[in-house]
């Protein structure tokens, strides 16, 4: 009898889908290195040094990214291009591999940051840099998903370990604070997003992007508001990602709460890998669908512009004023994705770049300051940084300035192709709003850099606290960053043809026009 | 016997149902563990969903979707608990209310 059952068992063959693993090594590079890194803390006699997991997890996205590279090349290859693997469900073209690149080049450089800002916490075990590289290959599923289940996978393996990384600090009731907020409400928007895959999947019948476009394409579809609401649910849950107005009141609080490393990552992998899964879905699966999904699009990008830069002038914390300033530049990269053609993609992937490395050098500054001063990081504890450290000053000095989109900064050009594009999309309106949103927001910054360079008030009492304290040296891994971030920002600022080019090698995403 | 057949319709109205009343719960209750209840109700009602339009549609994917939303939900509830304990410990009540240092 059993026999009998175990022999038509391994009678009938199941037939596996084909898996090319060459283009998932990227991905089992740093899922692996994380769970090797966690192997052999626990099988040490002794401690290790935090600045071996630190220098570990750096060589890890590294290796992880030099993996990628022939993948490039072969997608870039005419003859070969970009291809789907396990069965559809994950594809590789250049958009999938530069959000992987910026992934990775976010870990690298928070890596670099994190190892000196968690010892001084009081932080020194593997954890943190084992959950960021679990949350970095969460978000290489994102950015190559085409398939909605495993875009959900993807979406909570980021954010189940981002959610660990944010309550981190234990000692600090900021930090427990914002990890609870975070999962709460990270939840919530999950628990939408899945119901509007459901009701997706239920419209069509298949929770493939390939499947859907193909089906929306050839059929008349007989449940309209079914498949029109879990759009509307996915998209919910996909803006709390990547903080859209009105989906954004976790981002504030998680962001002044959380490890000052932790959020540099958050700011620019999460972000990343959040949009990347938007343009996936909406361009892939819904692209037959722009005229429906565009006007609220529209809505959203007003909004965010809006709120976020008015908001943030009423801050008086930077690591909260930069939160508010995140939410309006996630409003600039719906600016672009609203225009729904090639070039609302190039526009937002040269904005994803040029803004991670904006966004991972103003938080270096900010953890600099923030740790030199147990932790607080008020706009007043900049106060006359630039009398006894100019460089550092100078260097933030550019980051803001490049946020605000000053020309002479690659964040003047990021916010020129984005409007550019809503201009050939015929959003007009839209195009002012940016327009206008940025002189509000360059009001923000230079609240900052008044603060930096122009007081005088020297005698007040953060000033003194601070700068009993300002001269201790910057670490050499710090001080790389902060050099990477701003020669980028200068350089790519007044020529920013390579980047642009990359952008537009991303071209085409697999299954859009 | 019963001449009443309960098509998918019911369980998408039943799924539907337990997502709302997941939703509103975890907007106004204030016990973190009714939260979490919240957050697996409204989780199961999107399997609930899968389910019914699987069986609708007479396809696998719908089960096979939810078997991945199980293990996700497991893993989701365990790092919420240990968030939880980690911050009530130094709390005397366990309400959410207490949690508000972060404002501005």
């Amino acid at each position: 009898m059993l026999s009998s059952v175990l022999g038509t068992i391994f009678a009938s063959t199941i037939t596996t889908p084909d898996i090319a693993w060459s283009a998932l090594i990227p991905l089992l590079v740093l899922s692996g290195a994380s769970i090797f890194l966690l192997t052999i803390v626990s099988i040490a006699p002794k401690d290790l040094p935090p600045s071996f997991y630190a220098t570990y997890t750096g060589l890890a996205a590294l290796a992880s990214g030099i993996a990628a590279i022939p993948l490039w090349i072969r997608v870039q290859d005419d003859a070969r291009g970009p291809f789907r693997t396990i069965a559809g469900g994950y594809s590789v073209d250049g958009f999938s591999l530069i959000i992987t690149f910026l992934i990775l080049l976010s870990v690298l450089l928070v890596a670099c940051l994190a190892s000196e800002y968690l010892a001084k916490e009081g932080i020194t075990g593997p954890e943190p840099y084992a959950l960021i590289m679990l949350s970095a290959s969460g978000g290489i599923i994102m950015a190559g998903a085409n398939d909605l289940i495993v875009l959900f996978l993807g979406i909570e393996v980021l954010s189940i370990a981002a959610y660990v990384l944010a309550a981190m600090d234990m000692r600090r009731v900021q930090s427990q604070e914002a990890g609870m907020k975070y999962f709460v409400l990270g939840a919530f928007a999950s628990g939408f997003l899945l119901y509007g895959i459901a009701l997706i999947y239920g419209a069509t019948g298949s929770t493939s992007l390939a499947a859907i476009r193909d089906f929306l394409e050839s059929t008349e579809l007989r449940k309209d508001a079914l498949l029109l609401t879990g759009l509307a649910m996915a998209l919910i849950g996909l803006g709390f990602k990547v903080a859209t107005v009105p989906f954004h009141f976790w981002t504030p609080d998680v962001y002044q709460g959380t490890p000052t490393p932790v959020v540099a990552y958050m700011a620019s992998a999460v972000k990343a890998a959040g949009f990347a899964a938007l343009i996936r879905v909406f361009y892939v699966a819904f692209g037959s669908y722009q005229s429906d999904w565009q006007p609220i699009i529209y809505g959203l990008a007003i909004a965010t512009l809006l709120v976020g830069s008015l908001m943030a002038i009423v801050q008086t914390d930077v690591k909260r004023l930069l939160a508010y300033s995140s939410i309006s530049h996630a409003g600039y990269i719906l600016v672009g994705f609203q225009s729904g053609s090639d070039n609302g993609v190039v526009s937002v992937s040269f904005y994803l770049i040029t803004y991670a490395f904006m966004v991972l050098g103003s938080f270096a500054v900010v953890s600099i300051i923030g740790s030199l001063n147990s932790g607080q990081t008020t706009i007043d504890d900049f106060e006359g940084l630039s009398n006894r450290r100019p460089i550092l000053a100078a260097v933030f000095t550019i980051f803001l300035l490049g946020q605000a989109g000053i020309p002479l900064t690659t964040g003047f050009f990021a916010k020129f192709y984005v409007i550019e594009a809503a201009v050939e999309a015929r959003s007009y309106g839209l195009a002012i709003s940016a327009m206008v949103t940025a002189v509000i927001a360059a009001f923000l910054y230079l609240k900052i850099l008044i603060k930096m360079w122009l007081s005088d008030d020297t005698g007040s009492e953060p000033f003194s606290r601070l700068q009993a304290r300002l001269n201790i040296p910057i670490r050499i891994q710090v001080g790389f960053v902060l050099t990477i971030s701003a020669g980028f920002t200068l350089i790519f600022g007044v020529w920013p043809q390579p980047i642009v080019e990359l952008a537009r090698n991303a071209l085409p995403i697999i299954g859009f026009s | 016997m019963f001449a009443l057949t309960i098509g998918p319709g019911y369980y998408l109205a039943l799924s539907a149902m337990l997502f709302i009343i997941g939703a509103i719960g975890l907007l106004i209750r204030r016990n973190p563990l009714i939260m979490f209840m919240c957050i697996e109700l409204m989780l199961n009602a999107a399997n609930l969903a899968f389910i019914a339009f699987g069986k609708e549609m007479d396809d696998l994917g719908g089960q096979i979707s939810v078997l991945f939303v199980l293990v996700v939900a497991a893993a989701e509830v365990v790092i919420g608990l240990a968030i939880v304990v980690a911050v009530m410990r130094r709390r005397p009540k366990a309400t959410i209310d207490d949690v508000s240092v972060l404002r501005g």
